[in-house]
Parts: structure tokens; C-alpha cells; sequence
């Protein structure tokens, strides 16, 4: 204790500005989801062929293969951050929050990346 | 026991609409977290592996089960959009005057079905069904 300033008891515990992190990015990427999904939604409303030619042809395209790339990491990383909140309210036992975080970010991870596999692979099959 | 309200505590609150507004926005994001995303990847995964793989995701989606998900998925969407940007003006400190913060926590709510019945009746119009 003797050889700690105040600022560096407080570091984190809570009260040193470390939550503000998490919070912001919630709101920056939720701002990335409402214009992304929005962009998904209302294509769904314009777009007429809902079978695969429609769809591949579509996500091809550069400007839904730029927004659907974007929109998979901003969705991925808002869900993995709501899901860590949702972690770290239900599960009481510290190992099985750490465990359960470690799980989310892999799963988080490993769904962003399956999804832009697949957006490149539709776009070079549509270039072929 | 003193005869005034001491610390608030679950059981003690009158039940109000934000109440139902603040579970229904974690529902539903983690619903779309949880169920929106996996379909997503297989959506995408589908359309990447051929016309085949997507016959059985076309099959699975148009069952009755498929469109209860995407219509619940739907209606998460729009619910979490409402919500949330509900959150976005509580966050520059605003609507906390109690009949604001009841009127927008009932209103979002309700924006969130409106806006699913919107998108489907134009969806299954498009699709011919109606």
C-alpha cells in the first residue's frame, strides 16, 4: 500500500474509466449495425428473386458485398460484446465467466471470419 | 420498520412499461446474437456452397418453423433498433421525465411489432402468398 499512488489502487476495479471502453464501442458499433442491417433490410424489400440466383447474383455485386463484409463485422463484434454483459449478469462462478468469455470471443471470431469466407467466395464465383 | 419507502428493491417497484422495454431489448438482442447470427451463417455459408446447399436452406426457411424464426428474428431486429436508439437519446440525458420515459418505452415497443408487420406484409406480397 505504501508504495501505491490512489490512482493506481482504483486501476481496474471500476472506477478508473475501464467500463467507458466497452460502452462506447457498444454504441460505435451499434451505429455501424442500424446503417448496415438497415441496408440488408431494405434490400430484402426491393430485391424480387428471393432463390439462389437472385441472392448470389446480388451479394455479388460490389456495393452488398462491401456493406454485407462490414455489417458482419460490426455485427459480430456488438453481439459479442452484448453477450458479455449478458456473461457477466447471469454466471456467478469467476472460472466460468472467464471460460465463457474465452468461448465468445472464439465464437465471435470464427463466425466473422466463416461469413467474409463466404462473401469473397460468392463474389470470386460471381467473377468467374 | 420506518413508515417511509426505504431502499428499492425488486419486489417493492410498481411495475411499469420500461420495465418490459429494458428485458425485451436484451431479449432480443441476444436472441438476434444468439439465433440471428447462426442463420446468417448459413445463409451465407448456402450461397457460397451452390444452388444445392441453398434448395436446403430455402427448404428449412419456408417450412412453418423457418418463418416463425425469421419472422421472430424480424421482429427482434426492429425491437432492438427501437430500443436502442430509445438508449442512444437516455444517453445524451434526455426522456427521463416520467410520461416522456413512458411514452417512448411503450412507444419503441410498439414501433418494434409495426414495423415487423410492415416488412412481412411486404415481403409475402412480393413472394405472391397474399
Amino acid at each position: 500500500m505504501a508504495h501505491e499512488t490512489p490512482i493506481g489502487r482504483a486501476r481496474g476495479l471500476g472506477s478508473a474509466h475501464h467500463g467507458t471502453h466497452h460502452w462506447l464501442l457498444q454504441r460505435f458499433t451499434a451505429i455501424g449495425n442500424l446503417v448496415a442491417v438497415l441496408f440488408l433490410v431494405i434490400s430484402f424489400l426491393l430485391l424480387d428473386d428471393y432463390g439462389y440466383a437472385g441472392f448470389a447474383k446480388w451479394v455479388a455485386s460490389p456495393l452488398p458485398a462491401l456493406a454485407l463484409s462490414l455489417l458482419v463485422i460490426s455485427v459480430f463484434w456488438h453481439a459479442r460484446l452484448g453477450l458479455q454483459v449478458l456473461v457477466e449478469d447471469y454466471v456467478n462462478t469467476a472460472g466460468n465467466r472467464f471460460a465463457l468469455n474465452a468461448l465468445l470471443n472464439i465464437a465471435a471470431f470464427a463466425g466473422a471470419g466463416f461469413a467474409l469466407i463466404s462473401i469473397a467466395r460468392i463474389v470470386f464465383a460471381g467473377a468467374a | 420498520m420506518a413508515g417511509r419507502p426505504l431502499s428499492p428493491h425488486l419486489q417493492i417497484w410498481k411495475w411499469g412499461p420500461h420495465m418490459l422495454t429494458s428485458i425485451l431489448h436484451r431479449v432480443s438482442g441476444d436472441g438476434l446474437a444468439l439465433v440471428g447470427l447462426p442463420v446468417l451463417l448459413w445463409w451465407l455459408g448456402a450461397l457460397a456452397s451452390g444452388p444445392e446447399a441453398y434448395e436446403t436452406f430455402a427448404l428449412a426457411a419456408s417450412s412453418p418453423i423457418g418463418y416463425i424464426v425469421l419472422i421472430g428474428l424480424t421482429w427482434a431486429f426492429f425491437n432492438h433498433l427501437a430500443s436502442g436508439l430509445r438508449h442512444f437519446v437516455l444517453d445524451i440525458g434526455a426522456g427521463y421525465e416520467l410520461d416522456t420515459n413512458k411514452t417512448w418505452a411503450i412507444g419503441t415497443t410498439v414501433i418494434g411489432v409495426v414495423l415487423t408487420i410492415g416488412f412481412w406484409l411486404v415481403v409475402l406480397a412480393k413472394q405472391g402468398v397474399l
